[in-house]
């Protein structure tokens, strides 16, 4: 399928949960959904016979400023060889979105690397902590409005 | 035993202090504890391997902080990471040296402004008798580290303490 098919098979089905989206002059053609829908939609996307997006390539965490933040997945299905990329926004001050590790395992990783470098939250992820960082870390580091710390377990940290 | 090899024609006695004997042996089998950080641990196992042969200056790699004389820390030395690297030191037994290889555990490298979660040069957690610089360095370098961490033991007293 190619992304404006894509794009209005979600419409047809979720309506409003849709929100924005670029397909045409972009390397990659992307969707806005709504956070609270997107573990429906991802299991829409992987399960529908005319999607079959087998594989989640990547997903990784976004800093929006303004109070925002988001999540973007890039999906790829093996069995159709089409793609689409997939985001999402949430407030910073309540970044919870829902986990799609029940759907793609490759998520586990990411979405905990996501939470790690900008706090998001993933509602329903079964071992979300740190993954790059250490546990007792404090702040997001990729975050636009991270301040380094001065010390770290009394090691100084700026040059 | 490479100097002496056929110089003696008969069992004879030699002649020396206790310091340069004892340096000797020490200079001439410098274990480093066997662990890598990043990239520069390739170039320090490229060191390791037949081209280049660090054994053939008695160094060769162990696997366990009891067993080793040195600790080569090559690579990016990450906060994380940072307290394993004291850990480690602190188990080896006296007297024991530490060489830093590389831009990064140098100084930090390449992450000296942006790197929230390096360690600007290890020296802020062990202290550091040898200094290589390089990104990473060749194996040459790492090799004249080493000839340099020679000539200091070579230097020391064991009847004399080192600072600790």
């Amino acid at each position: 399928m190619i992304p404006q098919e894509i794009y209005d098979t979600l419409k047809g089905t979720f309506g409003e949960a849709i929100l924005e989206s670029k397909l045409d002059g972009v390397l990659d053609p992307w969707i806005t959904i709504a956070p609270e829908r997107v573990k429906d939609i991802a299991r829409f996307l992987r399960d529908d016979e005319r999607m079959q997006f087998d594989a989640l390539m990547l997903l990784t965490g976004m800093d929006y400023t303004k109070g925002r933040l988001g999540v973007v997945y890039h999906l790829h299905s093996m069995k159709w060889n089409h793609k689409i990329v997939l985001k999402t926004v949430v407030a910073a001050e309540q970044p919870h979105v829902q986990s799609v590790e029940a759907i793609w395992k490759t998520a586990n990783w990411h979405e905990r690397e996501a939470f790690d470098m900008y706090g998001v939250l993933f509602d329903g992820h079964p071992d979300l902590r740190r993954i790059l960082m250490p546990d007792d870390w404090e702040g997001f580091p990729l975050r636009k409005d991270y301040q380094v710390p001065e010390f770290y377990n009394g090691m100084k940290v700026p040059y | 035993m490479g100097l002496l090899d056929q110089r003696f024609e008969h069992s004879n006695i030699i002649i020396t202090s206790t310091d340069s004997l004892l340096n000797w042996a020490r200079l001439s089998s410098i274990w480093p504890i066997q662990f890598g950080l990043a990239c520069c641990a390739i170039e320090m196992m490229a060191t390791g391997a037949s081209h280049y042969d660090l054994d053939r200056f008695g160094t060769f790699f162990r696997a366990s902080p009891r067993q080793a004389d040195a600790m080569i820390v090559a690579g990016t030395v990450t906060l994380k990471m940072a307290s394993r690297i004291k850990v480690l030191y602190d188990q080896m037994a006296e007297p024991r040296y530490v060489i830093s290889m590389g831009s990064c555990s140098n100084c930090g490298g390449p992450y000296w402004e942006h790197g929230y979660h390096v360690l600007k040069g290890v020296d802020r957690v062990i202290p550091v008798d040898v200094f290589i610089p390089g990104c990473p360095p060749r194996p040459e370098a790492l090799l004249e580290g080493l000839l340099k961490l020679q000539e200091k033991i070579r230097g020391e007293s064991l009847a004399k303490k080192r600072p600790a």
